[in-house]
């Protein structure tokens, strides 16, 4: 680390005013900041820093989104060596270190890309404005990999990625004043601009070979079992509750299977405080409430009468609980508030899944919805309060 | 000839379709521009239409506006729009059939276009009838351009058409290409919209709000 301190204080000068490298100043500033915690404090005024900053929570939240991601590696390549087995009718061969090669793989190029189109605007915007590089893009950057199916083409990844990046936060004054959450607003903007690419039964399993692991097979299909349910005609034509969902051994998009990873990363954000327990609790209180009143409704379609706690673990409902809802700059930021943002996503999610059969996921929506919805229920909440307090000066004179 | 064309009148003629556009700098009419440009064929008629309606419609009321009671004017300026817009409607029933099916109740519904109101009661009410058609001209022109470029936009990137035809070679849909779905929902049409708009106001920098 010392060498490396000591290689940046060599370099440095060449960034700053009238330096060969200055057009890249952000570019260094973005890396040394994110590598060191910087010395420079404000000289006017008082002000309360906390004791890390906000380049060390993004690193945090990193973290504990990486047990998903590693988990989802794993999983691309499991579906895809298994689905591929059943559908060649071959026994199935590869172990768990060529299942994790290939799906590591198939995800890189995604995050890889994210990164480069998001970072890279970033980089510009703070070039441009002669600002500090920004460090939200940190946590999008791997999120949207981990919220869309493996098939989903670069390009359009690419394309979802600039276009969140532009229209959902630089617009808007860049992190921290973005009223949705981006990793969202580009899958919603895949979703709707490419549905074939984001939904359906062709693009949840990988169907090609990677660098000569795998197998090429054309015309495989698999739906997810929130899209089985959708489709089913019957009430209870709904998958059976099954271990793998909880595990996370079944098709979906590459971080959101397993509830066991969401829940380790989970545990990391609730430890170090960065995520609020409130809005996470009441989102799955949320959601298992509506999904109970939809179970006891006697409504005839799989989708309502899909057991509650199947509702819950299914589709991204825990991923976007644990590491969407909880988004500090776009959630409610009162505490009486976040119970309520939380389980109005839960709800919503549940109902948009039972009620509306164009979309078997409705987390993505219901957590845009609410994220529209946050600063009413804040000010709300907080009218409240000062009617409250004003009503005991009232009386007490 | 000269007279007609001073340079108040030319000005006339030409603020609208730039620096005050009745889209893009005054923001109105945004309902219908957000409606009809999903294809550019529908997004250039509804243009013309705004058009023709806005320059007689000021011609009319600027003709009658000595005689006009101030107390109904407003109601005056309706039965005049609502008589032009009536007029073209059945002439694109009679002749456009299939345009005013995809147009549907946006023609009606120029009526209510704040653009129309707008020049009736800021210039046709105080100008003499050649100028206010000037005025008429420029505003439609001003709306139809920004529909055009918004329609164009929409149906080559949603459609990989122009006009209906597709311009997008097989090639590029064989190497992976798709059409974007989200081009044809009105949201769209918003941020293309606003791009249009960034695009002008970082350009003119008296534009930009303080």
């Amino acid at each position: 680390m010392k060498g490396l301190r000591n290689y940046l204080n060599k370099i440095k000068p060449r960034f700053e005013e009238g330096g060969r490298l200055h057009a890249f100043r952000s570019v260094f500033e973005g890396f040394e900041s994110f590598m060191f915690v910087p010395h420079t404090t404000s000289h006017t005024g008082t002000n309360i820093h906390d004791a890390i900053d906000s380049k060390r929570i993004m690193s945090l939240v990193v973290i504990s989104l990486l047990p998903a991601l590693l988990f989802g590696m794993y999983n691309v390549g499991y579906q895809h060596f298994t689905h591929v087995a059943a559908f060649t009718q071959s026994p199935l061969t590869a172990g768990f270190w060529e299942m994790f090669l290939y799906g590591f793989l198939a995800v890189l190029p995604k995050i890889v890309v994210s990164y480069v189109v998001g970072l890279g605007i970033e980089f510009i915007v703070a070039q441009w404005k002669k600002e500090e590089i920004q460090e939200g893009f940190l946590v999008s950057g791997i999120l949207i990999p981990m919220i869309v199916p493996v098939e989903c083409p670069l390009w359009t990844l690419a394309l979802a990625t600039a276009f969140a990046v532009i229209f959902a936060k630089e617009v808007f004054g860049g992190t921290g004043m973005n009223v949705f959450n981006v990793a969202l607003v580009a899958r919603a903007f895949l979703f709707f601009a490419y549905p074939t690419k984001m939904s359906g039964e062709s693009v949840w399993v990988s169907s090609d070979s990677i660098c000569g692991l795998g197998q090429t097979v054309d015309g495989m299909t698999a739906a997810t079992s929130l899209g089985i349910a959708s489709t089913a005609k019957v009430a209870d034509a709904y998958p059976a509750f099954s271990w793998d969902m909880v595990t996370g051994l079944i098709p979906g998009s590459i971080g959101e299977t397993s509830v066991i990873a969401i829940l380790i990363g989970a545990v990391i954000l609730l430890w170090t405080g960065i995520a609020s327990w409130k809005t996470m609790l009441s989102v799955f209180v949320g959601g298992a409430v509506v999904a109970g009143l939809f179970n006891a409704s006697g409504i005839d379609t799989a989708m309502a009468n899909m057991p509650w706690y199947e509702h819950l673990v299914l589709g991204g409902f825990c991923f976007g609980a644990v590491f969407m809802a909880t988004d500090p700059v776009t959630s409610a930021r009162t505490e009486t508030g976040k119970y309520i943002y939380g389980f109005l996503i839960g709800a919503m999610a549940i109902v948009i899944r039972v009620l509306n059969p164009g979309y078997p996921e409705g987390m993505m929506l219901s957590i845009l919805l609410m994220n529209v919805f946050a600063p009413l229920i804040d000010y709300c909440v907080m009218q409240r309060n000062i009617s409250r307090r004003m009503k005991r000066v009232s009386t007490n004179k | 000839m000269s007279q007609l064309f001073s340079k108040k009148n030319r000005e006339v003629l030409t603020s609208p379709v730039g620096m005050n556009n009745p889209v893009t700098v005054q923001v109105l009419g945004i309902c219908s521009a957000l409606a009809v440009t999903a294809k550019l064929e529908p997004a250039i008629v509804m243009g013309l239409s705004v058009m023709v309606i806005t320059a007689f419609s000021n011609v009319i009321i600027s003709l009658i506006r000595h005689s006009i009671p101030n107390r109904i004017r407003i109601i005056v300026q309706l039965v005049v729009v609502a008589a032009l817009v009536t007029i073209v409607s059945e002439i694109l029933k009679a002749y456009a059939y299939d345009v005013s099916v995809q147009l549907s109740v946006y023609i009606g519904l120029i009526i209510t276009n704040c653009i129309l109101m707008g020049r009736l009661e800021a210039f046709a009410m105080s100008n003499a009838p050649w100028p206010s058609f000037l005025d008429g001209i420029g505003n439609g022109l001003g709306y139809a351009i920004i529909l055009i470029v918004v329609g164009f936009f929409r149906e080559l990137l949603g459609s990989g058409a122009i006009l209906g035809h597709t311009v997008i070679p097989q090639a590029f849909y064989d190497a992976g290409y798709l059409n974007n779905g989200l081009m044809l929902m009105p949201p769209m049409a918003l941020i293309m919209l606003a791009c249009i708009i960034w695009w002008q106001r970082s350009r003119h920098k008296e534009l930009q709000d303080k």
